[in-house]
Formats: C-alpha cells, sequence, structure tokens
C-alpha cells in the first residue's frame, strides 16, 4: 500500500469534489427548466407541466431524451466552425466559473486568490458564444440579437466588476473564501446594499434572462441568436443560461449573504436554502415584470447603475479610511 | 509551470500566424481572442494570475468585443483574392527588416546573461500589484487616468447628440432663412 500517499487521496478527493459540483451544477440547471415551468404556472394561475411522473417530475426526463434525439440540423449557409463553437462557449465558461465557489468550509474546487477576478473573466468570455452564434447562423434575426447582446453585455459589465469592488475593498481580497469568512459578524448586504443591488441587475442581464432579454426577444427578433440552432447545441445554450442564474445566485449568496454561515443548521443546508431562494427570485422577476425597451436599458445601464456603483465605491472607500484611520 | 508555459507559448504564436494567414475577418479575430487567452496563460505561468486575470477581463472580454462587434457589422466575407495581394512579399519587406533588428537586440540580450534565472512559481498577488503601483509607480497612474479621463471628454463630446431645437434652428439658416 505504499501508493496510497496523503498527496493521492487529497488529489482523489479534490477530484471527487470538483466532479460533485460539475454535476451538481449541470442537473440543478436542467432541474430548474422543469421548476420554472412549473412555477409560472402556479403563479399564473394555471397547472404547467404535470403529465409524467408524480406532479410532472417526469418531465425533465422526458425534455432531456427529446432533445437528445431531436435532428442536429446545421444549415448550409452557416459559418460551420463557428456555429459548433458558439454553444460550448456558452455552457463552458459559466460552468468553469463554479470552481470559484467555496460551498461549505470544507468544500469547493479551486482556492485561487484571484477568485472574483476568474468570474469576471470568464464572464467576460461568455459573450462570444452570443456574438459568434448569432453571426455565424447566417441569419439577419440572429445577427441583430447578437449584436444587441454584445451592446448590452459590453455596457453592464462595466458596472458588474465595479459593483463587486465594494466587497473585495471590505474583505481586503478577490479570493472568495476570504471574503465568505469577513462576512461571520455582518453580511456584506447592509454596508454593500447598493453593490448587491447594481450587482443583481448586472447578473440578471448577463444570464440574458428577463427583464433583459432583449438578444432573444421573440415578438422582434424571433428568438434572437440561437434561431438555427436545434437539437443539442440548442440544448446547450438552454442550459447553459440555467447555469447561468445557478451561478449568479450562488455568487450573490457568497458574496452578499455571508455564504454558508447561518444558525443552527448546516453550512450546506444554509448554502443551498439561500440560493434558492435567488433562483426563485430570478423565475419569479421572469413571471412579474415586463420586458423594456432596449434603448431604456441601455441608458439605464450607463446613467443610473454606473454612477451608482462609482459613487458605492467612493463612499465605501471614504468610510474605510475615516474607521480605520 | 514550464512546460505550460512553452504550451501556452506555443498557442500564442501558432494562434497569431493563424490571424495573419486566416482570409475570414471574423476568423482572425478568433484566433486574435485565442491568443489573447494564451498570453494570459502565459501570465498565469510566471506566477502573475492577477496581470493574466486582467488580460482576459480588459483584451479579450471588453476590446476584443468590440473588434468582433465592428467585423460583424461590416460583415466582410472572406476574399482570399485581396488577401493574397495585401501578404505579396513586398509588403512583408519593411517590417520583416525591423522585427529582424529587434531579433538582434534581443538575441544580444540573451548572449550578455541573466537568463539563468528559471520559472520558480512565486506567486505575484493583487496586493503587491497594488502597492507598487500606488506606491513607487503613483505619478504613472495619475497620467494615465488624467489620459484616459481627456479620451472619456472627448468621447462623448464627439459623440453627443445635438439638442433637435438647435438642430432645427440651424438647418433653417443654411436653407438662407426661409419662412
Amino acid at each position: 500500500m505504499n501508493w496510497w500517499t496523503p498527496e493521492l487521496a487529497a488529489i482523489l478527493w479534490g477530484m471527487f469534489q470538483a466532479l460533485v459540483v460539475l454535476l451538481g451544477a449541470v442537473l440543478l440547471g436542467a432541474a430548474l427548466t422543469v421548476v420554472e415551468r412549473r412555477l409560472l404556472g402556479l403563479w399564473q394561475d394555471r397547472y404547467g407541466p404535470n403529465r409524467v411522473g408524480p406532479f410532472g417530475t417526469g418531465q425533465l426526463i422526458a425534455d432531456m431524451l427529446k432533445i437528445f434525439f431531436k435532428e442536429d440540423w446545421i444549415p448550409p449557409f452557416a459559418d460551420r466552425p463557428l456555429f459548433v463553437l458558439a454553444p460550448i462557449i456558452a455552457f463552458a465558461s459559466l460552468l468553469l466559473s463554479f470552481v470559484i465557489i467555496p460551498i461549505t468550509p470544507g468544500w469547493g474546487v479551486a482556492d485561487m486568490h484571484i477568485g472574483l477576478l476568474f468570474f469576471l473573466a470568464m464572464a467576460g468570455i461568455n459573450v462570444y458564444a452570443v456574438l459568434l452564434g448569432g453571426w455565424a447562423s447566417g441569419n439577419k434575426y440572429a445577427l441583430l440579437g447578437a449584436l444587441r447582446a454584445s451592446a448590452q453585455t459590453l455596457s453592464y459589465e462595466v458596472f458588474m466588476g465595479l459593483s463587486l469592488m465594494g466587497v473585495v475593498a471590505l474583505a481586503g481580497s478577490f479570493n472568495m473564501r476570504d471574503i465568505v469568512n469577513a462576512q461571520e459578524g455582518l453580511w456584506f448586504i447592509i454596508p454593500q446594499f447598493f453593490g448587491f443591488a447594481t450587482f443583481f441587475i448586472a447578473g440578471v442581464a448577463v444570464t440574458h434572462r428577463h427583464p433583459f432579454d432583449q438578444p432573444e426577444a421573440e415578438q422582434e427578433l424571433a428568438d434572437g441568436y440561437h434561431i438555427e440552432y436545434s437539437g443539442m447545441k440548442f440544448g446547450m445554450f438552454f442550459i447553459g443560461e440555467y447555469v447561468g442564474m445557478v451561478l449568479v445566485s450562488a455568487l450573490i449568496v457568497t458574496l452578499f449573504f455571508g455564504g454558508w454561515h447561518g444558525p443552527w443548521l448546516p453550512p450546506i443546508l444554509w448554502f443551498a436554502i439561500k440560493t434558492g431562494f435567488f433562483l426563485m427570485l430570478f423565475i419569479l422577476l421572469r413571471a412579474s415584470l415586463p420586458r423594456p425597451r432596449y434603448d431604456r436599458v441601455m441608458s439605464f445601464g450607463w446613467k443610473v447603475c454606473l454612477p451608482l456603483t462609482l459613487i458605492n465605491l467612493l463612499a465605501t472607500g471614504a468610510v474605510m479610511l475615516l474607521v480605520g484611520g | 509551470m514550464e512546460i505550460a508555459f512553452y504550451l501556452s507559448g506555443l498557442v500564442a504564436v501558432l494562434a497569431t500566424v493563424g490571424v495573419i494567414t486566416g482570409t475570414s475577418p471574423v476568423h482572425a479575430v478568433v484566433y486574435l481572442i485565442v491568443s489573447l487567452i494564451a498570453v494570459a496563460m502565459v501570465f498565469f505561468a510566471l506566477g502573475a494570475p492577477f496581470a493574466g486575470a486582467l488580460e482576459i477581463i480588459v483584451y479579450a472580454g471588453a476590446i476584443m468585443v468590440l473588434f468582433v462587434f465592428v467585423v460583424m457589422m461590416l460583415n466582410l466575407r472572406p476574399d482570399a483574392e485581396r488577401e493574397l495581394t495585401w501578404t505579396h512579399p513586398r509588403h512583408w519587406l519593411g517590417p520583416s527588416l525591423l522585427a529582424l533588428v529587434l531579433l538582434g537586440a534581443l538575441l544580444a540580450l540573451l548572449r550578455q546573461g541573466g537568463v539563468s534565472e528559471v520559472i520558480d512559481g512565486e506567486l505575484l498577488t493583487a496586493r503587491a500589484v497594488g502597492l507598487t503601483l500606488f506606491g513607487p509607480w503613483l505619478m504613472v497612474v495619475e497620467l494615465a487616468a488624467i489620459l484616459l479621463l481627456a479620451a472619456l471628454v472627448t468621447a462623448s463630446h464627439v459623440g453627443r447628440r445635438s439638442n433637435p431645437l438647435n438642430r432645427k434652428m440651424t438647418g433653417n439658416r443654411k436653407r438662407g432663412g426661409t419662412p
């Protein structure tokens, strides 16, 4: 048994953790598609999908089977390599961001000291999925959707990074574990309320969820950038959106709501409850808000959110200097 | 860490070759993005993850999006013929000569020594970068900030939407004051 060293055990344990987080994120994203439809149904006073299995829980399996066996058609006028690449970027970039999220004190994939910057980098790369997918489809509606998406994402990424810098300043670190530990006494939602508000808005915009789904507005653009996609490629865009929802919810919990901290219950349960709450909030937003006009979305980002984050950062710095010095 | 450095360096060089030799503008831009990510990986391998992350966020995530945006708006098609005239040896002569001078300078520097240091995986944290920037290099940071502010003011001046009332008045004047 000389090959069974503590190093090997640590490596295997790390791989096991990574695998569980990966599968958990994907399965949760997939399950959310059904949960969302059921919840939308309940809130709109109808049943939603309730035929397959008890309470419609088998709908997920039915949907997966259908999407696996659908014809995966690539239009002849499409740019083949980029058309194939785009859904991979959409799915992988958001999934990779899960490595920085600390779930419990002993559970988490990577403990990078640039943690938060890694998420911002992956969010930056995620833009290309929409852009390249829309362009490679060779369809004018897809291209219009992609152009809208790129302009919107650029506008919202600017203040997404800035909204998080208040948290970084308070915790004194980009490392997610340090940020969670710094919230032991007081969750950052209280000193950083404006940071939370702007990050939540930016997070919704980055995942292209309602009310920021201009890139895929059904009425004007007939589904936008993924109009030519079918089968599993569409599935990757689709599940990628829900994985993004899970990611943004988990990030909000980690950055502003104390991560695993909470009384009585074990850390993993606290993390799950808080993340679930924000996932429900995402779905409730979709159920209740109409889609604003595109130019209003852009001017709201630049003229309200960006100045707000800058003032927030300035005030945070001033208060920290006053209190600390 | 050395193997990661050489691998990502190789990817960066190959992707940059792809940028130059590709005929489709969008594919060239995608190669450029890959090249930038590979350079970020080089930073990671050298033990400067902060610089690597910023490279991806700023260059690959923001600036290149604008490039892709513009290339997509122009909707250029691959044009092998025109590309061939651009890559005529005559056009390569000047840049090649200049690059040769640089290569000579690099070789001379390498011969002088100082290459014995290998990659040791020492981690350069964001805190260290910040302390250096706002310590000895504070003046440069402030100058860059002023430059960016000037650029911002200029951009907002050039891109401003003129007051519709104002435009109507100047339009009337141009037409020679018709009633």
